[in-house]
């Protein structure tokens, strides 16, 4: 087998060290170690993460191939330091059935880019009226363990209290889009005082507060685990911080866009803002970092969600909703969380790759960097500034709402199971 | 405010005033035998509306029509997605045709924004009613009917409306007409009031410039003027207010309430009224009730936007386009 030897890379952000692959294992981690038969890839002071892991990616395969597929999907993964990704599952069709998720879990694997982990929907259809056979996709090869009718809320606390419930049999986890659909009918951007002006249908904090509120009282009465995603309000973190006060076994997310952006911006009319749920306030955005640092959201997740440029070319109102995320993820987040104090790079691997690998049981992933452990990971140029140019985005989509704006930190190489996806900023 | 008509918030105090000013002007032309001023005699102007909505329509053109530009109407029923074809594609079609300005209702809010800063197109963009955003020649007519009732046809020339008090009551949430009067008025100098039941006003309007009261016969008479807006009868289904006939009770301008208002205040009303929900027939029909004078006064007004936008040897603001064809005026 190959062996690659990374040398002075700063390991988690500490002191440089050098780092031997064998295969698909890191064989060790010291200083002055031999390279002796080795590819020397000179780290120079970067930092050396464990492969990053986002529970929530849409890799629109199958269905919506012109948006994205799952190579091209991937390969934005490794582009932006991921060696695993969990895809949605409201694909056409929807992944609701094994044979959807084995298709899915087929093709990440044959690309080899990043392992593909297929979250199976809760329920038929996303309609939120019959469980999917949660047990089949759990027993498949695919293996699910995350469920979700993201993009829907299960919003019927009776379907929300079994699929808790159920899934507890074989150690699955409900993720929640929370959106009370009653209170978010016609809703195209956060509610306040800048849709006030806009004209725009808002989109209440409460309708995702009130969700989250009931769901972790349904999870804490039947003793089940639920995670939440993209959790995008002040309200909201209250509310989750209180739960785990309680021990209620929840979690929680956060995308790199809430933790960077604000409504405000939606006052250019342009669609590349629009996402599901809606950019918030400043107020929310400061209580989100705070939250992210101290561990009452558990998680970074991209909510990577690619759309056709006409699909965003338009007037808002008939744009479609999400931004694609996996190849900005770490810059944003080394912006807000890293540049600002809040988080060392321990920190983010503790946030991007450790925790979401568990709360997904993404097994050989978030793993330490030490020996004996599977060799995934990525190698982060955290000097670097940038200007983001989605023209070089290996996503077959282009919807960043980063065009122009200058980010730290670029991700140089990526290694799944020792085998370099991404060398140099370039894909293999 | 550009070389477009996007919002009442993008005009000064000083565009709004000669908007104003030049609309008087314009008035004059339509008391002559022949109403016609020659000066967009070879420019081109669409009426793009992918909302149906004749009287403003209707109104466009007439003002069009008066100032000699060649007029095309456009009327694409249904969302640009309904249809099938997107909104840049329709633009970009009609200014193929070599169209010169674009007067657009767009039931999207920021639809006109859109079309003036994507770089679709390279025409003005005039916004006549997009969503629940704006609708900015309706708060001008409007300003432009307060001045000369509540300031007087000549003394008004050059002045604002400093210490005018305003009320606007109805669904301001969904109205686009409160939203453009809101700022216009602001701008100059009034002092506005919206009354709704709390259903019918925005979370987040309390940032706005101006009073907000939940009590319409204790602001009435302290206003110089009344505007009334639609209350659509489908919002009791919606359970913006319980029956339509609480909310005539609670909201709705009659007789006795009018009576309430100072002597020489006006009551105003955008149109289309519904009578008995908003407003009585006693009252629509009243001196005091301004509905009709409003259209007139739109005439004179999107004629004053036209010019100044288009055909202007002043213009009220600064236009990028250069143009080496433009008419001179002729009066």
């Amino acid at each position: 087998m190959s062996k690659t030897l990374i040398r002075g890379a700063r390991v988690l952000g500490g002191e440089p060290q050098d780092v031997l692959i064998d295969g698909g294992t890191v064989e060790a981690v010291g200083t002055d170690l031999s390279a002796e038969g080795a590819e020397v890839v000179e780290a120079g002071g970067k930092v050396l993460l464990p492969g990053l892991v986002d529970l929530h990616t849409h890799l629109r395969e199958p269905g919506r191939e012109d948006s994205e597929t799952v190579l091209t999907g991937t390969r934005a993964a490794a582009s932006g330091g991921y060696t695993a990704v969990f895809a949605m599952a409201n694909t056409f069709p929807v992944a609701d059935t094994a044979g959807v998720v084995e298709q899915v879990y087929r093709l990440g694997r044959e690309h080899g880019y990043c392992d593909v982990q297929p979250i199976g929907a809760v329920t038929v259809g996303l309609e939120g009226r019959k469980l999917a056979e949660l047990g089949a996709m759990h027993d498949s090869a695919a293996g699910v363990t995350v469920f979700s009718d993201d993009g829907k809320c299960v919003d019927d606390a009776v379907i929300m209290r079994r699929a808790l419930e159920y899934v507890k049999a074989f150690g699955g986890v409900v993720a929640q889009h929370a959106q009370e659909p009653r209170l978010t009918e016609g809703a195209q951007m956060n509610e306040g005082v800048v849709s006030a002006e806009l004209g725009l249908g808002g989109w209440p904090a409460v309708a995702e507060e009130s969700i989250i509120a009931r769901d972790v009282l349904l999870a804490e009465h039947v003793g089940s685990r639920v995670h939440i995603c993209h959790l995008s309000t002040a309200g909201s973190v209250e509310i989750v911080r209180w739960a785990k006060s309680r021990g209620i076994d929840v979690t929680a997310e956060v995308t790199p866009h809430h933790l960077l952006l604000t409504d405000e911006l939606v006052r250019s009319y342009d669609p590349v803002y629009k996402v599901n749920p809606p950019l918030r306030t400043e107020r929310d955005v400061m209580a989100l970092r705070e939250a992210l640092a101290d561990g009452t959201i558990d998680i970074v997740a991209t909510d990577h969600a690619p759309h056709p440029h006409e699909d965003k070319d338009c007037e808002w109102a008939a744009a479609a909703m999400g931004m694609v995320g996996l190849e900005t993820a770490l810059s944003v987040v080394q912006e807000t969380m890293v540049d600002t104090g809040l988080l060392d790079w321990a920190g983010v691997a503790d946030r991007m790759s450790f925790k979401p690998a568990r709360i997904g049981q993404a097994t050989g992933h978030g793993r330490p960097v030490s020996a004996g452990e599977p060799a995934n990971l990525t190698l982060v140029d955290t000097a670097y500034r940038g200007t983001v140019d989605p023209a070089g985005f290996a996503s077959r989509s282009r919807n960043t709402p980063y065009e122009g704006r200058e980010l730290p930190g670029r991700v140089t190489h990526t290694w799944l199971r020792g085998k370099a996806t991404l060398v140099d900023g370039k894909l293999t | 405010m550009q070389r477009h008509l996007i919002s009442a918030a993008d005009l000064t105090r000083d565009d709004a005033v000669l908007i104003l000013d030049t609309a008087e002007e314009m008035a004059r032309v339509a008391d002559r035998p022949i109403k016609k001023l020659p000066t967009l005699r070879g420019r081109t102007v669409v009426n793009l509306f992918f909302e149906d909505s004749t009287r403003t329509r209707i109104s466009f053109e007439a003002a069009e029509k008066r100032l000699s530009a060649d007029v095309i109407n456009f009327s694409a029923k249904g969302s640009s997605v309904s249809k099938g074809e997107s909104l840049k594609d329709t633009a970009q079609t009609l200014e193929a045709m070599g169209v010169d300005a674009v007067v657009i209702r767009h039931g999207a809010s920021g639809a006109p924004y859109r079309l003036a800063t994507s770089g679709w197109i390279d025409a003005a963009v005039i916004n006549a009613g997009d969503g629940t955003h704006q609708h900015p020649t309706q708060a001008l007519l409007d300003a432009f009917t307060m001045r000369r009732r509540l300031v007087g046809r000549d003394t008004g020339l050059g002045q604002d409306l400093a210490g005018k008090r305003i009320t606007i009551v109805g669904d301001v949430l969904h109205s686009r007409v409160a939203r453009s009067n809101v700022d216009l008025l602001h701008t100059l100098g009034a002092e506005v009031t919206l009354v709704a039941p709390p259903t019918l006003l925005p979370v987040g309007a309390s940032a706005w410039p101006c009073e907000i009261s939940y009590d319409l016969d204790a602001v009435l008479p302290k206003s110089d003027a009344v505007m009334m807006l639609r209350v659509q009868r489908e919002r009791m289904n919606a359970a913006f207010f319980p029956t339509e006939r609480e909310y005539s009770r609670r909201y709705g301008l009659d007789g006795d309430r009018m009576a309430r208002m100072p002597e020489d205040a006006i009551v105003m009303h955008p149109g289309p009224m519904v009578r008995g929900m908003e407003i009585t027939a006693e009252v629509a029909d009243s001196g005091r009730c301004t509905a009709i004078e409003q259209v007139a006064n739109g005439v004179s007004i999107r004629m004053a936007v036209l010019y100044l936008l288009l055909g202007g040897n002043e213009p009220a603001v600064t236009q990028s386009r250069t143009t080496d064809s433009r008419t001179t005026e002729e009066k």
